[in-house]
């Protein structure tokens, strides 16, 4: 059964990159309600900064560290600029105002970037490791190695921090979390700066594999958010293992049904899901209040 | 047959352009030539539409710089449908009726082409398109013609190539886009008469970054000779490194989709041994000099080279074509008017481009034999001619 | 100014009058094709809004339906040789039957899951129209036979323009109707509040399966029209994701839940990229701007926003 490993890899590496955007989708959409749909877009401004800065000679550590930086930055400037003048506003303004906010980034990305697709060298080599018959690249390890101290960090912060209690208490209930004295507009900002970062480190992890341009984030974004909805919208632990889930259907769903259906079949598993737990896999049932 | 040379930089043209036009100064009282193009610059095409626009903005400048033509000058007009046919075929009204082009160079893939063909074909413009398929020109159109080679002869050339290996059976894997499943069809059609059989076929989504599950299946199928892989954008990059990430030990063929120096960096050491056809602009500098074509691909690639900063690509070689035999025809016509340059365009012969030698005809728009397309095999990271 | 505003009938006068009179001003076929394009936008963007606006249910798969309009035309007149109203016709029934068999199921989710389950839907519909090339010609597309009417060939875009202008006329008509009658306010009900709705007797499930299957219809005659005016049709440029999103941002930048807004709405998102035009690489950047700045700014959508400031101006 080698090549089932072989899928199995192929759907973790990919899945991994959904799961990190998904998570980046949950991060915000529980600090503030708000559906990002340039969360794409980071992982793009990831990928391309340091893609353009590593071609104007700046070593690819810096580089990374100043993609990130830079993509917070965006992030930061997105909730100023973009979504706190609309709070207040109904959900599905704000998603358009992301969505705006997307063809913006892509605009501006085009212009000062380029249109061409570009690469990363690996981090180790693109010598394939050779494992029970299948073959693993090392960076699709780097990808999964370091998806999972993301997701480990995040949970810790939350977890464990002060801080990621006033997250959960914000997500909880926005008005209850200010009555307390939690400076709720700081930690949404604070939400979109994660999530911005975490966008950007998978962009960054993943160009080598996967390549990028200026227009990578668009699908990126709408697998994330199917990835979150799968797993249950503000379920941290949903919006990874609905990542994950969604590249392993789509990795065998090539391999053992139909490679031209593959995002087909991935979809159906969803809808299937959802038919039978409309909450997602990791959801809380919601209860309307009248 | 005078070919511009593109040295002069932007800035002697700005210098330049109004004295020249000045010296031409009798002609440019009829005013402007206006063509229209509508490209994919940004979208999923853009790495089709984005050469396309620099090429046509650059010779255009040149012409210009040179006295235009027929002392007139040329105005260009290129609108972005961002690879949407809906918008494509507005922007053709808009160039149409608004702008009031005399011709058209552009319409970057088969889907806009085709949804832009009617206006064209209604308003009685001609239209020299830029994208791939054989149904373009055949049933043979009135007002349309094209540069780039059709697919159909891209399968024919690596068929070819496989009959002098002794391959007959081989595994395919498409891409799910227009360019990858129009080109995946032909080959299929093609397929018997060079006695080649497909023993198994795959797709991949035009956005995809991992083929490996796919491979694996084509790897695993017992017989595969060969691996063919029509498809266009960055797919065929990743479909080159899965496949030697999979240490697939058959040769892979990959489509004139590819050709472009930026398809080596991407594949990296994986592109070694690949096999593609491809015109002769990739292989410029490695064309014995007696080659007729050796002038002309050797100074478009180094204008362009020079003007972007960025790899040639034979995109932007066939707008470069296109807006060569529309150039001619309107010398030889010595008017834009629309239905005269059409029949000077059919009747283009020996125009020697960088696609290959063009010879037009009333039954064929757009005269390019297979001689046109070399067997090029990537070595040592560059191009290599396979005789 | 408020009651003129909300009354039903100076809504549809005063369209009827836009509509007739607009081609005075058209300098030529160009303006006429784009004019086409917002009718038939428009038309779809209507249907979408008694789905969103009325019913409150989001649905980010809706170009699918424009697909299916649009390809009944192409292949009922190309494979079967219908005559292209009858393959009009067809779609819409069609249409119709697959909201009624899916909405069911999907109709059961909520908020953005609904959104993700009607993504998915789309999804399934493009890529079944880009994949089975013997019936559809793949992703480039297929050409669609001019209509015929009494042996005249309908071609023009001036032609396309009126055709379609009284189909979003009487799509208007039949939108106010139904928000004027029990059905609508029952409709508006749900938006505001579903439990209390079923507290109050009104059969939830039902009302909003309804709407839905409206909707598609709605959406598939728009993509049968795009379908004659075009001649030749793509899966994406139909059907596609992109489509869906552009639709929803139609209903919300228009303004939810006014009929006028779903034609303002789809009026600016056409016309706007023809005017970027002059800004060149900028386009997409002035595109997403303006986007971001008007929902900013007008949080209701346009013509909600506009017209409770000119109340609030007024009074």
């Amino acid at each position: 059964m080698p090549e089932l490993l072989q899928f199995a890899f192929s759907g973790l590496t990919v899945g991994a990159v959904y799961a990190l955007v998904a998570l980046g989708f949950t991060l915000i959409y529980n600090a503030s309600d708000v559906v990002n749909f340039a969360q794409g877009e980071f992982v793009m401004l990831g990928g391309m900064v340091t893609v353009f800065l590593h071609l104007a000679g700046v070593p690819l550590p810096i580089a990374a560290a100043l993609a990130i930086f830079a993509t917070v930055l965006v992030g930061l400037a997105l909730y100023a600029f973009a979504i706190d003048p609309a709070r207040g506003s109904s959900a599905v303004t704000v998603i358009i105002i992301t969505i705006g906010a997307s063809i913006f980034l892509r605009g501006v990305a085009q212009v000062i970037f380029d249109k061409r697709f570009h690469a990363l060298p690996h981090w180790f080599g693109s010598e394939p490791i050779r494992f029970g018959g299948a073959a693993i690249l090392p960076q699709s390890l780097v990808v999964l190695a370091g998806a999972a101290i993301i997701v480990a960090l995040i949970f810790v912060i939350i977890d464990r921090t002060i801080l990621g209690r006033a997250i959960l208490a914000t997500a909880a209930n926005r008005l209850a979390a200010r009555l307390v004295g939690i400076p709720v507009r700081k930690i949404v900002a604070l939400s979109f700066a994660l999530s911005a970062a975490i966008g950007a480190v998978a962009g960054i992890l993943v160009t080598p594999i996967t390549l990028t341009s200026y227009d990578v984030g668009t699908l990126l974004a709408l697998k994330g958010f199917a990835a979150a909805m799968l797993g249950g919208m503000g379920s941290a632990v949903g919006a990874v293992v609905g990542g994950i889930l969604l590249g392993l259907a789509e990795s065998f769903g090539a391999g053992l049904i139909s490679s031209k259906y593959k995002d087909a079949i991935a979809f159906l598993i969803i809808l299937a899901t959802l038919f039978l737990r409309p909450q997602g896999l990791f959801g809380k049932k919601s209860v309307e209040r009248v | 047959m005078a070919y511009p040379s593109w040295f002069s930089r932007r800035v002697i043209l700005a210098a330049g352009a109004s004295a020249m036009a000045i010296a031409a100064a009798p002609a440019f009282a009829q005013g402007e030539i206006k063509l229209g193009a509508v490209l994919s610059v940004t979208g999923p095409a853009s790495f089709l539409g984005d050469p396309e626009k620099r090429t046509l903005e650059m010779v255009v400048d040149d012409v210009n710089a040179k006295g235009g033509i027929l002392g007139r000058k040329v105005r260009l007009i290129v609108y972005d449908d961002a690879g949407d046919p809906n918008a494509a075929r507005t922007f053709a009204t808009r160039l149409l009726e608004e702008d009031k082009v005399t011709a058209m160079v552009g319409g970057s893939t088969t889907g806009t082409t085709m949804a832009m063909i009617p206006a064209f074909e209604d308003a009685q413009v001609p239209f020299i398109s830029l994208a791939g398929a054989v149904q373009i020109i055949q049933p043979v159109k009135k007002w349309v013609f094209k540069t780039p080679h059709t697919d159909t002869m891209a399968c024919e050339k690596i068929f070819e190539d496989m009959k002098k290996r002794n391959t007959t059976k081989i595994g395919m894997i498409a891409g799910t886009d227009g360019f990858g499943k129009s080109m995946r069809d032909e080959c299929v059609k093609v397929a018997g008469k060079y006695g080649i059989e497909i023993l198994h076929e795959e797709s991949y989504g035009p956005r995809d970054t991992d083929m490996t599950p796919q491979l694996t299946n084509i790897k695993n199928k017992a017989g595969v000779q060969a691996v063919i892989n029509p498809g266009f954008g960055q797919g065929p990059a990743i479909v080159t490194r899965n496949f030697k990430q999979l240490a697939i030990n058959v040769p892979l063929y990959q489509s004139h989709g590819v050709a472009s120096k930026q398809f080596i960096g991407l594949a990296g050491d994986a592109a070694e041994g690949v096999r593609l056809p491809a015109a002769a602009l990739l292989v410029a500098d490695k064309l014995p000099d007696s080659d007729p074509q050796k002038k002309v691909v050797v100074e478009y690639s180094k204008a362009y080279t020079t003007r972007t900063g960025q790899p040639v690509s034979t995109f932007g070689g066939h707008a470069y074509d296109g807006f060569m035999i529309w150039k001619e025809a309107v010398e030889r016509a010595k008017t834009d008017n629309a239905a005269k340059v059409r029949d000077e365009i059919e009747k283009t012969k020996g125009y020697i481009g960088t696609g290959g030698i063009v010879n037009m005809s009333p039954t064929d728009h757009m005269g390019l034999d297979l001689s046109a397309f070399k067997m090029l095999e990537i070595r040592n990271g560059d191009w290599t001619i396979v005789q | 100014m408020a009651r003129l505003a909300s009354s039903r009938w100076s809504i549809v006068l005063g369209l009827a009058i836009v509509i007739a009179a607009l081609p005075f001003l058209f300098p030529s076929n160009y303006y006429f094709r784009v004019a086409a394009i917002v009718n038939i936008f428009a038309l779809a963007v209507v249907g979408l809004n008694l789905l969103m606006g009325y019913a409150g249910q989001v649905s980010l798969g809706h170009a699918g339906f424009m697909g299916i309009g649009a390809y009944s035309v192409a292949i009922g007149s190309a494979h079967f040789k219908l005559h292209g109203l009858l393959a009009m016709l067809i779609g819409a029934a069609l249409a119709g039957l697959v909201a009624f068999l899916v909405g069911r199921p999907i109709l059961r989710l909520k908020g953005h899951y609904l959104a993700v389950a009607t993504l998915g839907f789309g999804l399934l519909i493009s890529m079944a129209l880009a994949n089975e090339a013997a019936w559809t010609g793949g992703p480039d597309g297929m050409g669609v036979p001019r209509l015929e009417i009494l042996g005249y060939r309908l071609r023009g875009p001036d032609t396309w323009y009126y055709i379609s202008g009284g189909a979003l006329l009487i799509g208007v008509i039949l939108a106010l109707n139904l928000i004027e009658s029990p059905t609508g306010r029952a409709m508006r009900a749900i938006h505001d509040s579903e439990i209390a709705s079923r507290v109050a007797g009104i059969d939830v499930a039902a009302y909003k399966l309804r709407i839905f299957v409206l909707s598609a219809i709605y959406a598939s005659v728009a993509g049968s029209l795009m379908a004659f005016l075009n001649g030749h049709i793509t899966p994406d440029g139909t059907a596609g994701f992109l489509r869906s999103v552009e639709l929803v941002t139609m209903v919300v930048l228009g303004g939810m839940g006014s009929v006028v807004g779903a034609i303002v709405g789809a009026a600016v998102l056409v016309i706007l990229p023809q005017a970027l035009t002059i800004f060149h690489d900028y386009e997409h950047l002035m595109l997403g701007l303006i986007i971001m700045v008007s929902m900013i700014l007008l949080p209701r959508g346009i013509v909600p926003s506009l017209l409770a400031r000119l109340r609030g101006g007024g009074a």
